[in-house]
């Protein structure tokens, strides 16, 4: 018996000691090799590299100032605000060296050894080599330093246990800066690495558990709490079914003659991929475009339209005559790229139609970037039509000229009426 | 594939630009700055009316011949996230350049259109006069100026910055009010407007409300191009709006 329990007691620690290893682990083998970090030309390339990876989007509040901070992450498990990463040496990250910001991108690790929450991309941005790390640094150094103190999370418990993220990281995350492939071109593996890595595509258009881990890569899911479907990039009517100039378009421009870009992706491409250069968009879209089809395809959560539906499909059809013709054409092909198809295009044709919901009832502008300066946008057909006509018109639109998807309820619709800003 | 035609009038000028220059000697309209400008605004009227003349429901109110750089001012406000009452107005606006933003304002102050008359408004004779007195002449006792003051003596507005306070019902009337107050809607510092807001009761905000919101037009509606005297106040909105930042 005694020395049963002293078997277990050591089976235990060993098992506790390798969750403390695996969750606690650091990767320390990229010691920076950049001479000067404050260089003109290496503060640039940190501006641009800063750009792919979107800093600003999270890292800049509503009207604040950039990089300072405050804006609320939402989350399942309560919203988390982002820090200020600008240099001031009491509120920002003045006082941090470049292993400092390396061990918080790479290692997902805090100035101080504290554990961040993955709100903040590290499982992506561990994928960014050193020297890219260091190019960042440097940038964040020179931007104004703004005096911005941090606000602390406010997470549920047992969440608000940090302690709790070892576990978290033992099961889902391993440092690790992206590796080249070999039997790939430079290209792709370029694409790969800004896909992979800084663009951190994967936060949203991987669905998570319930653990808010990532799970099927790339192939879409409902971004909790912001509730857009972030469309499956590997599925039906995805990046790979794209021709490579549409995908080029649609995040150098926001629009494209496949679809545009509306809801969080519209941020995406304003404050980020509009602001790449050609080559590097030109790879995203090699790697996108190669990547495996979806094995599995998630189930809708209404059912296809039978015999049944078919009064309230032709009543959507008269609404969509009255409302839609005119931008989108009786053929659903629209006038792209300033009025987008709506036979085969993704956004209509999520699985949980909340992005189509959202876009008729709310509408809404594609970003103003410098290759569509003046986009036409959606108009807001919320205080035009009732419940059960909006859900008749999508319900039609998911069923017209091709396209198959579940029919939408009124319900859906009312829920989602309500203006839901970030 | 990268840009998509911008219809805008190019920037640099080819050889021919003396010709171009004489030709453009004709005043371009906004709708031939920036091509279809109509149908890129029409998001804007499924709410604000056909050219932007209002609601029939009394509530989105009219934008059309507000002057410019209010207007302007007013989006910016909305996506900067100093105005927060119409979270479907951060939301329409919120990807949208300055130089978009100044284009759709633009747009919507050149719209000329006559106003409808007055709705009736039920009120008493010294609700009535408590609200002429605000909006003529103030109320100097409570630092209350008078809504002529910076409105313009006929409450039309003053180019660029300051709109008119006539044509709008009192409901609208009342809840800007009200967000003032409680700093749902704020301008550029110094908040001049914001400042007056706090300085009135429940009941002045009633009386100027009720009384604006029951003045016809004069038969000139537009806005003056200058103030009469000095502003009683500092207002950051004033001088804000004349140029995209």
């Amino acid at each position: 018996m005694k020395r049963f329990l002293l078997a277990l007691l050591t089976v235990a620690v060993l098992a506790i000691g390798l969750v403390l290893w695996l969750g606690l682990r650091e990767d320390d083998s990229h010691p920076s090799t950049t001479p000067d970090v404050a260089s003109a030309e290496l503060v640039a390339r940190g501006a641009y590299l800063a750009r792919a990876g979107n800093c600003i989007g999270c890292h800049t509040a509503r009207g604040g100032q950039p990089y300072a901070g405050g804006r609320a992450i939402q989350t399942p498990f309560g919203a988390i605000y982002a820090s200020n990463i600008t240099p001031d040496r009491e509120t920002g990250i003045g006082a941090w060296s470049a292993d400092d910001f390396w061990r918080a991108l790479h290692n997902g690790k805090s100035r101080d050894g504290s554990l961040l929450y993955p709100a903040f991309p590290f499982p992506n941005y561990s994928r960014v080599t050193r020297a890219d790390s260091d190019a960042i640094y440097a940038y964040l150094q020179s931007v104004p330093a703004v005096r911005q103190i941090n606000r602390a999370p406010e997470l549920d418990f047992p969440f608000n246990q940090r302690w709790l993220l070892v576990g978290w990281r033992a099961l889902y995350f391993r440092p690790e800066v992206y590796q080249p492939q070999p039997a790939q071109s430079a290209e792709w593996n370029r694409g790969a690495y800004l896909v992979q890595g800084l663009g951190h595509c994967s936060a949203c258009h991987t669905a998570r558990n319930v653990f808010g881990a990532q799970r099927q890569e790339l192939s879409g899911g409902i971004i909790p709490m912001v509730n857009w479907y972030a469309t499956s990039l590997t599925g039906e009517h995805g990046a790979r079914e794209w021709p490579l100039e549409d995908l080029i378009a649609f995040m150098g421009t926001g629009v494209s003659m496949q679809g545009s870009a509306s809801g969080p992706m519209a941020e995406v491409v304003r404050d980020s991929l509009q602001h790449l250069q050609d080559d590097d968009l030109h790879a995203i879209a090699v790697y996108l475009k190669s990547l495996p089809p979806d094995e599995v395809t998630p189930s809708a959560e209404q059912p296809l339209p039978g015999p049944e539906h078919k009064a309230f499909l032709q009543r959507g059809a008269r609404v969509y005559e009255k409302h839609c013709v005119d931008c989108h054409g009786a053929d659903g092909r629209g006038e792209p790229p300033h009025f987008p198809p709506l036979a085969g295009n993704r956004s209509v044709l999520v699985p949980v139609p909340v992005n189509p919901i959202r876009l008729l009832v709310h509408g809404g502008y594609p970003p103003s970037t410098e290759g569509n300066p003046y986009p036409f946008g959606m108009p807001p057909f919320g205080n035009l039509l009732t419940d059960e006509e909006a859900a008749a018109v999508l319900s039609y639109i998911r069923n017209a000229w091709g396209n198959r998807a579940s029919v939408v309820a009124s319900p859906q619709i009312n829920r989602l009426r309500p203006v839901m800003i970030d | 594939m990268r840009f998509i035609p911008r219809l805008t009038p190019p920037k640099r000028l080819p050889s021919i630009w003396p010709l171009l220059i004489v030709l453009s000697i004709a005043p371009a309209t906004a709708s031939a700055r920036i091509e279809a400008m109509e149908k890129r605004v029409a998001p804007c009227m499924a709410c604000h009316g056909e050219q932007g003349r209002a609601a029939p429901d009394g509530y989105y109110p009219r934008i059309a011949g507000k002057p410019q750089g209010y207007l302007y001012n007013q989006l910016v406000n909305f996506r900067d996230g100093r105005r927060q009452q119409y979270p479907l107005m951060i939301y329409m606006v919120q990807h949208l350049s300055d130089d978009y933003l100044m284009e759709m304002a633009r747009f919507f102050a050149e719209q000329d259109l006559p106003y409808p008359p007055p709705q009736p408004v039920p009120a008493n004779a010294g609700v009535m006069e408590r609200g002429r007195q605000l909006a003529v002449q103030g109320d100097a006792a409570r630092r209350i100026p008078a809504c002529v003051a910076c409105h313009g003596a006929k409450l039309t507005g003053v180019a660029p910055s300051v709109p008119g306070v006539l044509g709008l019902p009192r409901d609208y009337l009342v809840a800007q009010f009200g967000a003032w107050r409680i700093g749902t809607r704020r301008a550029h510092a110094p908040d001049c407007m914001g400042q007056v807001a706090r300085e009135m009761s429940a009941e002045d905000i009633n009386a100027v409300s009720t009384w604006l919101a029951a003045q016809p037009l004069p038969a000139e509606p537009k806005a003056e191009g200058s103030f009469p005297a000095p502003l009683p106040l500092a207002c950051g909105s004033v001088g804000q709006g004349g140029q995209p930042r």
